[in-house]
């Protein structure tokens, strides 16, 4: 097909290929690991912010026959993995990139494709923490009983939905100066979570403010996982994966641009 | 590896007419250059010359809005030329949370035949630095692991940018046996800088550039031969117009009561000025040093101070 083929069949291509993606994601697993300052946040505020809100002052009414911990336990699911996703892929490129540790793999043969890989599953590896997490603390403290099938889809929408705020970091990191990556992530992160009804449930919104929320993507992720342990949604479910899947085209778009601009500035 | 039946080899890496503008600024302004196989090219510059840009270039990191690049007769976009290809790049920063060995074993997986561990960590000198953490490690020994990189792939061709920048002087003659050891083994090696003596050190052939273009080529020898220059320096009762009349004099300067004569043959000059003016005192040859000498043929005749060029 092209020369790229020839050289990796020449060279054992797929297992040296696997070898590849697997190094590649053991780095970026120790590195992320390693750095109390992306690894602790990411993973305590939504454990802690949990626990407050949706543990110690969650005596409130139910909604429908699902209890306050539950409902809160989704959204809260969806607080964390946009935490993980938007912080690994946004913030931590954006400084890396300003480093040159991307121009360094770059000048080697590394498939780009591998550094993307090892980074989206350190991003799921983290949000799956965040999630195991939270589970603890519901089912613990939070008295929260559901079926092993909800506890499983609840999970499987939650790691799933982390994948387009993966792509909108992607976004932001090629975008932002290493600067003002974190205020840029944390500006549109808190905002939009409060007002996807992340942190309250959107039913308690004043509504002028709830309805902004249908336009946000943070909302049709709520939406489609507590759906998954029984809050009927106001919108179809086939509503929310499209409008995820249209966020995950545009992030993409923005950051493929935002990649070819970036080839003639880091030598300026 | 595919014999080549042609009866020269091609050239390891190669610009044809490239130009390359950033914004207003054109870094290459139709810049032809070659590589040859198995040579130590210099490329030497003041900062803006184009050095950085050349290499970006040729490892297709940067694309010529004019003309091309080629490694080792393929576009150096591609991703399958830079197979036989290792760079350290002024720029990089490594992960500080990565240890020395993690980053030569990710680097290695990224080529077909890499050299064994224990050999790359040998040859850089990191051995005992292998468990530490990037960001643990002194200024000397991260530009050590960028190097351990850039070679850890058994390349063909290396691309050193600025390999010495920031090291004292034993660090950077450390670094220097190691690139000589490179060249022994038969890989052509890229390497910029702007001290004309790590160049004439290390390099079988030198291009000087200047804006974009190319100044000078040749070997050490031929540079230096064409930028040794000499400033003698002396209280006579002889005028300008008359010094500016010997044989050999470029230029004549008046600098607080005496005179600075520019020569290349400062010996037959010395002998005239003195014959002519027996009561000549104050005498002082300048040996134009190497980074001196090279500054004046980079440097534009109306700016001729010397002396600030960054060690």
């Amino acid at each position: 097909m092209n020369d790229t083929t020839t050289t990796l069949a020449a060279t054992g291509g797929f297992s040296r290929t696997l070898r590849i993606l697997g190094l590649q994601t053991r780095a970026e697993l120790l590195k992320t690991a390693r750095l109390p300052a992306y690894a602790l946040p990411t993973l305590a505020f939504p454990w802690l912010f949990y626990l407050f809100f949706g543990i110690v002052f969650g005596d409130r009414p139910s909604v429908g026959s699902v209890t306050a911990p539950a409902y809160l336990l989704a959204t809260y699911g969806v607080f964390g993995v946009i935490g993980a996703s938007l912080f690994g892929f946004g913030v931590g490129l954006a400084v890396e990139r300003a480093q040159g540790w991307l121009l360094v793999q770059r000048a080697t043969p590394m498939p780009p494709m591998a550094a993307l890989f090892g980074r989206l599953v350190t991003a799921l590896v983290f949000s799956g923490l965040v999630v195991a997490g939270l589970f603890a603390i519901a089912a613990a403290l939070g008295g929260v009983h559901l079926g092993p099938l909800a506890w499983l889809s609840l999970a499987g929408i939650l790691l799933a939905g982390s994948l387009p705020f993966c792509a909108f970091g992607l976004a932001l990191g090629l975008l932002c100066g290493p600067n003002s990556a974190p205020a840029v992530v944390n500006l549109i992160y808190l905002p939009m979570s409060f007002l996807s009804g992340l942190w309250l449930p959107v039913e308690m919104l004043p509504s002028y403010l709830r309805a902004v929320a249908p336009f946000l993507p943070p909302y049709h992720l709520a939406r489609l996982a507590l759906a998954r342990i029984g809050v009927p949604s106001p919108v179809t479910a086939g509503v929310s994966f499209a409008a995820l899947a249209g966020f995950t085209a545009l992030s993409l778009v923005v950051a493929l641009w935002a990649w070819r601009r970036d080839e003639g500035r880091t030598w300026g | 590896m595919i014999p080549n039946p042609s009866p020269t080899p091609p050239p390891a890496a190669r610009l044809s007419g490239v130009r390359k503008t950033y914004g207003d600024v054109v870094a290459l302004d139709g810049l032809d250059l070659e590589v040859r196989p198995g040579e130590v090219l210099g490329l030497l510059g003041p900062n803006g010359a184009g050095k950085t840009t050349t290499i970006g270039l040729l490892l297709g990191l940067l694309r010529p809005d004019r003309g091309r690049a080629e490694l080792f007769g393929r576009d150096s976009s591609s991703r399958g030329a830079r197979a036989r290809v290792g760079a350290m790049l002024q720029v990089g920063r490594l992960p500080d949370t990565l240890r020395v060995r993690e980053l030569v074993d990710l680097f290695s997986s990224y080529y077909p035949r890499p050299l064994p561990r224990a050999e790359v960590l040998a040859v850089a000198g990191l051995e005992e630095v292998r468990n530490r953490l990037f960001g643990r490690l002194s200024g000397g020994q991260q530009r050590r692991v960028l190097f351990a990189l850039a070679i850890c792939g058994d390349p063909s061709l290396i691309f050193l940018d600025e390999p010495t920048a920031g090291l004292d002087v034993e660090a950077r003659r450390a670094l220097w046996r190691r690139i000589g050891c490179l060249a022994e083994r038969g890989s052509s090696v890229v390497l910029t800088t702007h001290h004309l003596e790590e160049a004439d050190a290390l390099s079988d052939r030198i291009v000087v550039l200047h804006r974009g273009a190319t100044l000078a080529e040749g070997t050490p020898d031929e540079i230096k031969a064409r930028v040794h220059r000499k400033r003698i320096r002396c209280r006579t009762s002889l005028d300008r117009d008359t010094l500016r009349r010997l044989p050999g004099v470029l230029g004549v300067e008046p600098l607080v009561g005496r005179f600075e004569i520019l020569t290349a043959r400062p010996e037959p000059l010395l002998r005239e000025l003195l014959s002519r003016d027996p009561d000549l005192t104050d005498l002082e040859v300048v040996g134009a040093g190497l980074e001196e000498a090279f500054l004046s043929i980079t440097r534009e005749p109306e700016a001729d101070t010397v002396g600030e060029e960054a060690a």
